[in-house]
């Protein structure tokens, strides 16, 4: 039984020191400058896990995701975010095994939330799991040779390691990509690979535990009906997967049996280019993540770098003033992401684009103001390294040019007041009383896709889906960043687990979001015309060594960055690891038990309720 | 009763529909005949749907919008120097751009071979470019802005994608209009109209440059009242002026040895090198791509 402490405190350093009590030999800290956490002797990995889970309470894992430390120390590491879903800091852990051999035991049957993740570290460093069930790739398809994450691996269009580019300046002429990289033969297969079996052989790993084959196998059921078990491929081009995104489903009759998502289409290995990048490079690449909530994406990212950057001696924090803009910006973001998903999830259940419209004709006016302030309605690339781009504009307003002509002119602060206190208000009860009624709509979402508390914290799903479910985890509470501690706002919370719910929770935290605006709109006015920037604006900032996991509570759920700076001991100017915590992605992992039992049609229902963007799922 | 959620719906559908024409009526037609009007239609109390019917009506883009980059020259009726680069190619967009686009050829002087502050090729190319607005941010020069115009389609991309510098170029006077409070903002910091180092120039001669302000946007700047001395000016500094007929020495006697030719002496350099520094020197081998392609047939002759 029990011999050692069970901590209760949220101080991590004391559940660390019970934990090597526990286990003397396996645990030792993280010393590197700058790191923090503990390593884990991977041998006792899962011995650790499960006590960090059981008796620790940390039930959450936010983040497992691994490193190559080639030409530094030369091994992989995959590295751990654990948190408890009661709220607090994270503990970190490590685990690392040689480059030539990587294998480090899978913590799935700990946390299943680990599925997708050590799937990605398999598909794009190599590192072998054993006991993970489905370690294939998962982002790549079966032709592609290599792992490409590792820091050894070249990319076809390579030009450097590092941007920015020599050949750019000051002698350069330009050249066409193509040109270098011509189309057929930037492209590499393993050895043992035939191109020209490619639909048997990649196809076949999908349906092979499906036990069957292309042939429809009767089964002789019970009941009287007499069903065939069959395999739909509902994607990767179809209208309901909001992108291109496929979903293997074994129907038994119309009954789904199993479900296995299938992604990468739209994958651009996010990570290597943003291995490659500067710091400040890869901000507007986060906008292409989730598109949609590009200035979550931002803060997010500026999070995780001012984290490191205050370890260094040049930094500022950012002023308050721009903390005011950042909350305002996300918080506008949040309600732009909502109305977006109400009214395509309206879309999956067949109300087609009325209510779509509607919800969209409301975010038109948020991204209005977005425009006049960051010039760009949703790739924002608004957040800088200890403020924002600018302060907002005296005036919302067009400029004519010959072509364009048609003027619109606000005051910003008057178009936010009345924007913030009655436009989105009017529009959020109008949808409310729209849709939440509608007999048709319960009847299709009361009960369908439930996902309990206690599955849902396994599988580490995030944000709205997570709170639908009755776990009131909101990162802005539990490990609070920017001004929201100073912020009167409730965690939207709902118990019935189901799309319903997950429906109604959206519009619980757009108010939410609206009550945190109306406290954001004074401090504005009372800040206004102070700095926006305490230090100076660097293009690119000597970034000091360390690790830094940067989080945010995006519409989506949450948004992890983690970001390591190593190599160069002045400090280097580019990640050495850049990884994205993707919600859309590990939410995923939940998609296959919550559909199962239900109908084809519900699975489009419940893959809306989720809400996500491929954009960030593939990266 | 069943059925009382699903009216409740259509009765909010059914509010859309009438609205949308309540506000037509309201206005009286007033809100698409006259441009004044747009504002209206398209504010937070407008009701129902406010399409705007691109193409036919095109929206006049916000001051910060930011689509392709362009390059800021002088206008074209500047006294001094009409259409000359505001970039000094010192290559800092280039450097920030996170996709790596801008490609620069930093110029440099004929006689002697030194970078001038001019671009000699700019290029961007626009297929890569995603708009982020780094080069327009971080130009110390204000000599990169961010373009409005964002119909660039085109039936052919690998002729029309690539933009050079004299596609680039755009009068200061187009920046204006497109981003007057921006433009205006961006003068009262360098504390002018004219390019940071005609600023600086001004200031070493004594000369105040006008004060920045909306009266004074647009009008044309007024020739200098004596003539800006230049630059690399060694008049006043005769230790500077010897260590630049020093080096004007090295140079010439360097492409002295390198054309094969035996050292001049070094008064001839001097000579060379005192007038105006931009003026072309007689002595300079031209390029000639036919000699050196009937070379290279010669060559090949022997060879083969």
């Amino acid at each position: 039984m029990v011999d050692y402490p069970i901590v209760k405190t949220t101080d991590i350093k004391a559940a660390v020191d019970a934990l090597k009590q526990k286990f003397p030999d396996a645990i030792q800290d993280d010393t590197r400058q700058g790191y923090g956490g503990i390593i884990v002797d991977k041998n006792h990995l899962v011995e650790v896990a499960t006590a960090l889970r059981d008796d620790f309470g940390f039930d959450y894992l936010s983040s497992a995701t691994a490193v190559d430390y080639l030409g530094i120390s030369d091994h992989m590491e995959m590295v751990y975010h654990a948190y408890r879903t009661a709220g607090g800091p994270a503990l970190v852990f490590k685990a690392q095994t040689p480059r030539d051999k990587p294998e480090i035991p899978s913590l799935i049957n700990v946390w299943p939330g680990a599925d997708f993740q050590e799937r990605e570290a398999w598909d794009l460093y190599g590192i072998k799991f054993p006991g993970h069930p489905n370690l294939k790739r998962i982002l790549l398809w079966d032709g592609f040779d290599g792992h490409p994450m590792r820091k050894d691996w070249q990319e076809a269009y390579y030009e450097e390691d590092h941007k920015p580019f020599e050949s750019r300046w000051p002698g350069g002429w330009v050249h066409r990509a193509e040109e270098r990289n011509i189309y057929g033969k930037n492209v590499k297969y393993p050895a043992d690979f035939d191109l020209s079996k490619l639909s048997d052989t990649s196809e076949e790993s999908h349906y092979a535990d499906l036990g069957l084959g292309v042939s429809v196998q009767k089964l002789a059921d019970e009941s009287h009906i007499k069903t065939d078990r069959l395999v739909v491929n509902m994607g990767p081009h179809h209208p309901s997967t909001h992108g291109v995104f496929r979903m293997i489903v074994t129907l038994n009759g119309e009954t789904i049996e199993k479900l296995e998502p299938v992604m990468g289409y739209l994958h651009r290995n996010h990570e290597k280019i943003g291995e490659r990048n500067t710091f400040l490079h890869n901000m507007p690449f986060t906008d292409r993540l989730d598109y949609l909530s590009s200035m979550g994406n931002n803060l997010g990212y500026a999070l995780a770098v001012e984290q490191l950057l205050a370890n260094g001696a040049r930094y500022q924090p950012p002023t308050y003033r721009a903390e005011c803009i950042r909350v305002l910006m996300v918080e506008l973001t949040r309600i732009v992401n909502h109305l977006w998903a109400i009214g395509f999830l309206l879309n999956d259940l067949g109300a087609f684009f009325t209510p779509a419209l509607y919800a969209i004709a409301e975010r038109e006016k948020i991204l209005d103001f977005f425009e006049a302030t960051a010039g760009s309605r949703m790739m924002c690339n608004y957040m800088r390294f200890g403020g924002v781009f600018k302060d907002l504009p005296e005036r919302i307003r067009g400029e004519a040019t010959r072509v364009n002509d048609l003027v619109r002119d606000y005051d910003t602060m008057e178009f936010l007041t009345e924007l913030i206190n009655e436009r989105l208000p009017r529009s959020i009860d109008e949808l409310d009383q729209y849709l939440t009624d509608s007999e048709i709509i319960k009847s299709r979402t009361v009960g369908v896709g439930y996902l309990s508390p206690e599955m849902a914290i396994a599988y580490s799903a995030a944000g709205p889906l997570l709170r639908a479910s009755g776990v009131p985890y909101d990162v802005r509470r539990a490990d609070p960043y920017s001004i929201y501690p100073e912020l009167d706002f409730d965690v939207a919370v709902r118990y019935n687990g189901d799309i319903y719910d997950r429906y109604l929770i959206r519009l619980d935290e757009m108010r939410e979001s609206l009550r945190i605006l109306k406290q954001i709109l004074p401090r504005l006015e009372r800040t206004r015309g102070e700095a926006i920037f305490a230090g100076n604006k660097q293009h690119t900032p000597r970034v000091p060594l360390g690790e830094a996991y940067g989080r945010v509570e995006n519409p989506k759920g949450e948004l992890g960055f983690y970001v390591v700076s190593a190599g160069d001991e002045k400090g280097p100017q580019n990640p050495w690891r850049y990884h994205v915590r993707a919600p859309s992605f590990i939410s995923l992992t939940a998609l296959g038990p919550m559909c199962i039992g239900h109908k084809v049609a519900d699975v489009v229902a419940i893959l809306g309720s989720i809400d996500i963007v491929l954009g960030e799922t593939d990266r | 009763m069943y059925g009382q959620g699903i009216l409740k719906g259509l009765w909010v559908t059914f509010r859309h529909f009438v609205n949308t024409y309540v506000d037509d009526i309201r206005y009286a037609g007033r809100k698409y005949l006259r441009q004044e009007n747009f504002a209206i239609r398209q504010g937070l109390k407008a009701q129902g749907a406010f399409t705007v019917q691109y193409p036919d009506e095109k929206l006049a883009v916000p001051e910060r919008f930011r689509f392709t980059p362009f390059l800021v020259v002088n206008d074209p009726d500047h006294p001094e120097a009409p259409g000359d680069d505001w970039c000094t190619s010192c290559g800092i967009c280039a450097k920030v751009c996170p996709p790596q686009c801008i490609w620069i050829v930093r110029g440099s002087d004929p006689t002697t071979g030194r970078p001038v502050p001019q671009p000699e090729a700019f290029f961007i190319d626009i297929d890569i470019c995603m708009n982020c607005g780094f080069c327009a941010e971080f130009c110390p020069f204000d000599a990169i802005k961010m373009d409005h115009n964002y119909e660039l389609a085109s039936y052919d991309r690998t002729s029309h994608h690539i933009h050079d510098k004299q596609y680039l170029s755009r009068p200061l006077s187009y920046w204006k209009t497109i981003a007057p409070t921006t433009a205006l903002e961006e003068a009262v910091a360098r504390g002018g109209w004219e390019h940071p180092d005609v600023l600086k120039a001004m200031k070493k001669a004594g000369q105040t440059a006008v004060t920045p302000t909306w009266d004074n946007m647009f009008t044309k700047p007024e020739p200098a009242a004596k003539p800006l001395p230049p630059a690399e000016s060694a008049d006043e500094d005769p230790a500077k002026a010897e260590r630049l007929r020093k080096r004007e020495e090295a140079l010439a006697r360097k492409r002295a040895a390198e054309a094969g030719e035996p050292a001049q002496p070094a008064a001839a350099a001097v000579e060379a090198s005192a007038p105006a520094p931009a003026a072309p020197t007689a002595d300079k081998p031209k390029f000639d791509k036919q000699a050196m392609l009937e070379k290279i047939r010669q060559r090949k002759a022997d060879k083969g």
